[in-house]
């Protein structure tokens, strides 16, 4: 090190752009908070407010008590719906990954082919079929709409694939020495030993369908129905200028991501950043 | 490893004569069990739909009508058709499209490789940073577009109050495409940085201490060791972010309403409302077949211009 003093310099600037930029992007966010605790007249200030004054938790109080927009309603259909679905993705992508990695039969690779080429389709072609097929179903207007048709998604039977091929086949082999079926084999070994790959599937998964916004809006329509990124659409377009609702709504449609960030937050990273899922 | 999984001679004989029975043979229809869950699902959400969509496309499908008439390819001649309804709307919205995509992508290509190269090192508080820089992004578009339609509000916003401006983002153009755009920007710009910094931390740093042997100064580094290291990834997120931006959906929801007159109503979202809100599926089908094929063709062109540049 020819100039230690430099690149402490450099790094000490690399900290100081990364830090203020930091603190600008978190901000937009830090608003939406405060803003949920202010009066009507706070939240419709033209002076920013960045410590509402007075303090209240008003908002909060007035949307769970509406009758138009029931929120909590909505949180649990929400909670049901990313629920339900990430488990629905796992339970049907990892034996079909698995058997796609690991057992040999006739047809396999033309299916594995196909399935992995759909994810070269535009998922807009999906869309008014789909809908169609929901109706067929008699689903629209309730939760399996919203659950069930992107679990015929490719993207958790490929990942997970991937994932079957990195593990090694010996502990498998010796199991099948000591007569484990091949569920049995699968449920004991492969799945335990895929865990890091399930439960970031699971994760995206919930992520995915707690956030979906386009089906939603189309395929629920009653008001006891709806999930919650659904609902607040609706809230919206009733309630532009009742900021302090808007923000209160958004805050609780965030808490359960922002909770499940913080503590899965490198899975989800890494999953996301390996795995190239895009949104 | 090896040693204590593979038996030995006494077991392997006793492998052999049980072979024949359950314990080595697995039934033939076994994979199909594990296949069949998902499989099904496949084929009634992902085959069918794709199939079932093309046919829609050639009727005249309201579902709310009990007669769909065949109309073959009339649909898509409407769309081509740009003095029509149908065709005049369409190509306004894949205007919008183009628009978004366009002024959106350079940005969320360039942004995020930027982020990432100053995250690339070992410091301390860089997970934080990169926790914070992908935060936005766990956010679904619905609280996205309230908040920053909330900090662009003409009237009581931020936005203009710290840029002491005075502008309309939500219903004047230009305005509205940079709103669109710049919030989008902040929404998914945590995404590809990560993946960017996780293909900048798969380039050997063999590559860097040689490049560096050879005399080369940081651009040189930059651009013979940086840009060839993060050339598979590229691929893939340069292609995922013409998708994403192309189907651009809730900002311009939430935001715009597609104001002023629908010219910040994307193709995704005419087909939406033409087929789920208006019943006219027919149409909003072919449209989005027709969305599909430019799509393809984009992602076809991103492959073919990466695979030029690597045999060059």
């Amino acid at each position: 090190m020819s100039a230690p003093s430099a690149v402490r310099v450099r790094r000490a600037l690399l900290h100081l752009v990364l830090a203020v930029v930091a603190a600008l992007y978190i901000s937009p966010l830090v608003y939406m908070v405060t803003t949920s605790f202010k009066t009507r007249e706070g939240a419709g200030s033209t002076t920013p407010q960045w410590i509402p004054s007075p303090a209240t938790t008003g908002a909060y109080r007035e949307i769970l008590d509406s009758a138009d927009s029931p929120i909590m309603t909505w949180f649990a259909n929400s909670l049901i719906a990313a629920t339900g679905h990430a488990v629905l993705v796992l339970a049907t992508a990892a034996p079909a990954a698995y058997a796609l990695a690991r057992l040999s039969f006739r047809g396999r690779s033309t299916i594995f082919t196909v399935v992995v080429a759909t994810l070269f389709v535009p998922p807009v072609v999906l869309l008014v079929p789909n809908f169609l097929i929901v109706n067929e179903l008699a689903w629209v207007d309730s939760l399996p709409a919203v659950i069930v048709p992107a679990a015929a998604g490719a993207f958790g039977v490929f990942f997970l694939r991937q994932f079957f091929l990195t593990l090694p086949a010996e502990l498998e082999e010796a199991a099948e020495l000591d007569g484990c079926n091949r569920w049995q084999i699968f449920t004991t070994i492969a799945l335990p030993l895929a865990k890091p790959a399930l439960v970031t599937l699971f994760l995206l998964s919930f992520l995915t369908n707690w956030n979906d916004f386009l089906w939603p809006i189309y395929v629920l329509l009653s008001p006891d129905a709806l999930t919650l990124p659904a609902g607040l659409g609706n809230f919206q377009s009733a309630n532009t200028i009742r900021y302090d609702l808007l923000m209160a709504g958004a805050v609780i449609a965030s808490v359960p991501v922002i909770l499940l960030y913080l503590v899965a937050q490198r899975w989800v990273i890494e999953g996301i950043s390996r795995s190239g899922l895009k949104g | 490893m090896s040693l204590l999984t593979r038996p030995g001679g006494v077991e392997e004989v006793a492998f052999a004569a049980s072979s024949g029975t359950s314990a080595r043979r697995m039934n033939r229809w076994t994979p199909y069990a594990f296949l069949a869950p998902y499989l099904v699902l496949f084929a009634v959400f992902m085959v069918l739909p794709i199939g079932f969509g093309f046919w829609t496309s050639l009727h005249e499908w309201d579902i709310t009508l009990p007669s769909k008439p065949f109309v073959g390819l009339g649909n898509y001649a409407d769309l081509f058709d740009p003095s029509s309804v149908d065709g005049s709307r369409f190509w306004t919205a894949m205007r919008a499209t183009g628009i978004f995509t366009v002024a959106s992508v350079p940005l969320l290509i360039g942004l995020p490789l930027l982020v990432a190269l100053l995250m690339n090192g070992r410091f301390g508080g860089r997970n934080v940073y990169r926790a914070v820089y992908f935060a936005p992004y766990v956010l679904g578009v619905a609280v996205v577009g309230f908040v920053w339609r909330y900090l662009l509000d003409g009237n009581i916003g931020l936005v203009n109050h710290y840029l002491g401006l005075d502008v309309q983002w939500t219903t004047d153009l230009p305005a509205a495409w940079v709103a669109l755009v710049g919030v989008t920007v902040w929404w998914t710009l945590g995404l590809n940085a990560v993946i960017f910094l996780a293909g900048l931390q798969d380039i050997p740093r063999e590559l860097y201490e040689a490049a560096m042997v050879d005399g080369a100064g940081p651009l040189a580094r930059f651009r013979s060791v940086t840009l060839p290291g993060l050339r598979p990834v590229s691929v893939f997120v340069v292609n995922a972010t013409i998708l994403a931006s192309a189907n651009m959906f809730g900002q311009s929801y939430l935001l715009t309403s597609g104001a002023p007159a629908d010219q910040t109503k994307t193709a995704i979202y005419l087909i939406a409302e033409t087929g789920l809100r208006q019943f006219d599926m027919g149409t909003a089908s072919s449209m989005s077949f027709v969305l599909a094929g430019f799509l393809m063709c984009a992602s076809a062109l991103v492959f073919a211009a990466f695979r030029d540049r690597g045999r060059r």
